[in-house]
């Protein structure tokens, strides 16, 4: 069928898009007027699509089809009585639930619908992806996803209206079920028949609904168009009464009620929502690691590739040097913005206000007022970064202020010390999380303030203090350029220091984890299992057809080939992309492909079987050799080599070296204690390993460590920054160096104390608190000695 | 208990509603129906009106229209 004229009819909740729409379909070709009577406006407009002319109204957004507002009104009795060719329902494709509930209401009305998911790009930020065919599967109405403000969609809306204005009402759209109401409803429908000629003109089922809920507009039609409406509305109302005695419930509420099950029946299975960061920022390095990723992958091609068990050293080497400096560029983003941050801060003016407001409490501890934005970037709570904080300590006046400032920072709560907190929490603390949790999170505080204090009168007692004086400058807005050009400088500037000083370093400790490395004998029954491993696996493809394809070095082909798939696999970020890995991998080639995705292929299936087996228990033997290596390694040595030391803390040689290892960055305190733990059935947690593992682990042990994390020294990256920041080496070996010292005197303090007094981990964590607490305010009183001269 | 009477930062059940006519349609359009649950945001710094969050989405209702929200806290469940 033809048609040379359409009226299309645009309607939906409000703040869903709706005029965008309207506007993207017609450009600027319309006007408006009111609907008569009342003071809403009808918005019309038109545009051409190949030689048909459409005309778009634009209804007024409504939640619902009810008749309590005039905008619901105009609305329903345009698409009652104008009948328009369709009605395009757009939706916010973000609140599907909400929107189909009105969607429901429109095709009870019997006129044909498209459904438009407008915004879908805000449904995707949201995580959300929606399924559009079974969508309008189970609607049974056309689905037409758009992002008109991305200019996505907009021709396939205009096809699918010329489509369905062609068509008419051609499907059986879903309908809601109003499980005890139906019959009330067939009854309502058998008595408009009976009494009226209605139903010829209007929905008959529709009429029957509103009339069960009682919808007053519908009362005054039937009483308009009719002779006999007092009968009618008296049985209609005999009928409400019966419902609501039965049901203890008001009609409307359940015919509300039922569509919105109805709604959620048909949303819930067409979206999936993924999960959502916690910390926004990071989103930035779901773009950025790909890249370094991709750099990594691109490297591991090149070096000589690993064998079964045994992996090349220069191969080893080098992916941990790019594994160390990644894990470094990664902050990279997050530097950014927090460098950012601080320039938008300095231009503001606001710096001076922040110092005004502080400056009375961190005076009397030797610090400064321009000392919180530091503190707070640091994580005065918990959460946040020692190098952006080092950073912007750049703008204290004051001397002595910025370095015992600069000293301090690392002592806050960064976010890399968090996973370890978090581990130990769970084991140890676990029915008291809150406290632990409030306590770490408060207590570096309390750290901070009385060793800002012992710094100011000691090692940096004859440094230049600078006085308080200071303009309130007025508040400006400033400039981008100024803001970004600032932030991309010092993020040059700490690349530029990264490449030297972490490769150097990562160089260093690469060996003291590698050497002198596992014993021969031990080589060898690590051997064996390999051999036992593989018997197994050529037992287990016996008769498949795929032995010669796996024979020899093939074998480890295909592990690589496993492995690169695997890889490249989790870096791919749509089904586009997924596929297009899939057909690189296949056309690279098609037997081992075949062996990755058996399909239907039995034989294939059992050998792909079979190879899980085989690279599961070659990765366990390599955590295994991993482990013992790093046992066998200097580092490993120095950990035990340590115990002497550290027993009076409760530390054993694991944790020793994986708190040597957290130099490079303190994430890795976690990564090295899985490693060291790694033994068993892999799909235990840490939790589990460690706590069945370290039976001799107490609270107390937990609680002297998670203080030593507390007072770690900075990590590599915030070494350089403290190098950057003060000027020089020596400060950056002091700020290594004393709060190890620290660290193990308060370790040791609370271990030793609190097994001598036999105290519980929490009763120790009281008591600390209560020390530190009184330690802190006694301080706090100590009058700084007069030290400005004139 | 009804909805009017929740601080900030508490969530609820709605177990009813018991308003009729106008008030009682829109929230039902609204998205407030018996067996969601929903989060009181906050409160206006005048204290009226208040801010609830619902499956996803923000609304703001003046108190004396919780009023006709009966909920049931998560504490009491």
């Amino acid at each position: 069928m033809k048609t040379d004229k359409i009226i299309v009819a645009l309607a939906g909740q409000p703040n869903c898009g709706k005029s965008t729409v309207f506007n993207a379909l017609t450009g600027a070709r319309q006007h408006v007027a009111n609907y008569p009577g009342v003071t809403v406006e009808k918005m019309t407009g038109w545009y051409r699509y190949g030689d048909v002319r459409v005309t778009v109204v634009d209804l007024p957004g409504t939640y619902s089809l009810t008749s309590y507002s005039p905008e619901e009104r105009v609305t329903r009795d345009f698409i009652l009585h104008q009948a328009p060719s369709v009605v395009v329902n757009t939706m916010d494709a973000s609140n599907l639930k909400r929107c189909l509930y009105f969607t429901f209401q429109l095709l009870e009305m019997e006129i044909p619908v498209i459904l438009n998911l407008n915004m879908m790009d805000v449904a995707e930020n949201r995580g959300m992806t929606i399924d559009t065919t079974a969508l309008s599967r189970g609607l049974g109405v056309p689905v037409v996803p758009t992002a008109i403000t991305r200019d996505r969609g907009k021709t396939d809306l205009q096809a699918a209206i010329l489509e369905t204005a062609g068509q008419g009402l051609s499907t059986v759209p879903a309908r809601v079920d109003y499980r005890e109401m139906t019959s009330y409803i067939t009854s309502v429908q058998e008595r408009v028949t009976a009494l009226t000629d209605l139903g010829d003109r209007y929905p008959l089922r529709w009429l029957a609904i509103k009339l069960m809920e009682g919808d007053e507009a519908v009362r005054d039609l039937v009483r308009e168009k009719t002779e006999s409406y007092a009968q009618l509305l008296l049985d209609v109302d005999r009928f409400r009464q019966q419902f609501e005695a039965a049901m203890d419930t008001a009609p409307e509420m359940h015919v509300a009620g039922c569509r919105y099950r109805a709604a959620e029946g048909i949303a819930r299975p067409c979206v999936t929502r993924s999960a959502k960061t916690i910390v926004q920022g990071y989103q930035i390095t779901n773009y950025t690691w790909p890249l370094l990723a991709g750099f990594r992958n691109l490297v591991a091609d090149i070096l000589p590739a690993s064998g079964f068990i045994d992996v090349p050293l220069t191969r080893a080497f080098f992916l941990w040097l790019i594994d160390s400096v990644n894990a470094l560029l990664n902050y990279i983003p997050v530097f950014l913005i927090l460098f950012a941050c601080i320039a938008f801060l300095e231009d503001s003016g606001y710096m001076p206000r922040m110092a005004f407001i502080m400056d009375r409490l961190f005076s009397r501890y030797g610090l400064h007022g321009q000392s919180t934005l530091p503190m707070v970037l640091g994580g005065i709570y918990v959460g946040g970064c020692a190098v952006p904080g080092v950073m912007s300590c750049k703008g204290i006046p004051d001397e002595r202020s910025r370095l015992a400032t600069i000293l301090i920072i690392p002592m806050l709560n960064c976010l890399a010390k968090v996973p370890l907190y978090v581990l130990l929490i769970n084991i140890y603390f676990a029915q008291h999380k809150g406290w632990a949790m409030f306590f770490i999170s408060t207590i570096s505080m309390l750290m901070v303030l009385p060793v800002s204090k012992l710094l100011t009168h000691t090692v940096l007692r004859d440094k230049e203090t600078a006085p308080f004086v200071m303009e309130m400058p007025p508040y400006h807005l400033p400039t981008i350029r100024g803001v970004l050009g600032r932030a991309l400088e010092r993020v040059w500037l700490f690349i530029r220091k990264i490449t030297t000083i972490v490769v150097a370093l990562a160089v260093v400790i690469f060996v003291l984890l590698q050497f002198p490395g596992i014993e021969p004998e031990r080589m060898a029954i690590y051997e064996d299992r390999k051999n036992a491993a593989m018997d197994t696996f050529f037992q287990q493809i016996a008769g498949t057809g795929f032995e010669n394809d796996l024979s020899d070095d093939n074998l480890m082909a295909m592990i690589r080939f496993w492995e690169a798939y695997r890889s490249k696999k989790m870096g791919a970020k749509s089904a586009e992309a997924a596929q297009s890995i899939d057909a690189e991998f296949e056309a690279a080639n098609t037997r081992f492909f075949t062996l990755l995705k058996p399909g239907r292929d039995r034989d294939a299936k059992q050998v792909n079987r079979a190879l899980k087996t085989l690279i599961r228990e070659r990765s366990q033997l390599l955590q295994e050799m991993r482990a013992e290596r790093i046992d066998n390694s200097f580092l490993g040595y120095a950990g035990k080599a340590l115990v002497p030391l550290t027993q009076w803390a409760g530390f054993n040689w694991r944790v020793n070296v994986a708190l040597l290892g957290a130099f490079a960055a303190k994430e890795s305190a976690v990564a090295t204690l899985g490693a060291l733990y790694e033994q068993g059935d892999t799909s235990e947690s840490l939790e589990t390993r460690m706590a069945r593992e370290e039976e001799g682990f107490t609270p107390l042990h937990a609680l002297a460590l998670m203080m030593f994390m507390v007072l770690y020294p900075p990590c590599l990256a915030t070494s350089i920054a403290v190098k950057l920041q003060s000027g020089s080496v020596k400060w950056m070996l002091f700020a290594m160096g004393y709060p190890m010292l620290l660290g193990l005197v308060v370790a040791s303090l609370i271990f030793t104390c609190g097994s001598a007094l036999g105290l519980s981990g929490l009763q120790a964590m009281a008591a600390f608190y209560l020390l530190a607490l009184v330690i802190t305010i006694a301080v706090g009183f100590i009058t700084p000695r007069q030290t400005v001269t004139a | 208990m009804t909805l009017d009477q929740l601080t900030p930062g508490s969530s609820c059940t709605i177990t009813g509603l018991s308003a009729a006519n106008m008030l009682g349609q829109r929230l039902l359009d609204m998205g407030i129906f018996p067996g969601l649950t929903l989060r009181v945001i906050r409160n206006a710094p005048l204290e009226d009106p208040m801010q609830v969050e619902i499956e996803g989405y923000s609304i703001s209702l003046r108190h004396e229209e919780a009023r006709f929200v009966e909920v049931k806290t998560d504490e009491d469940r």
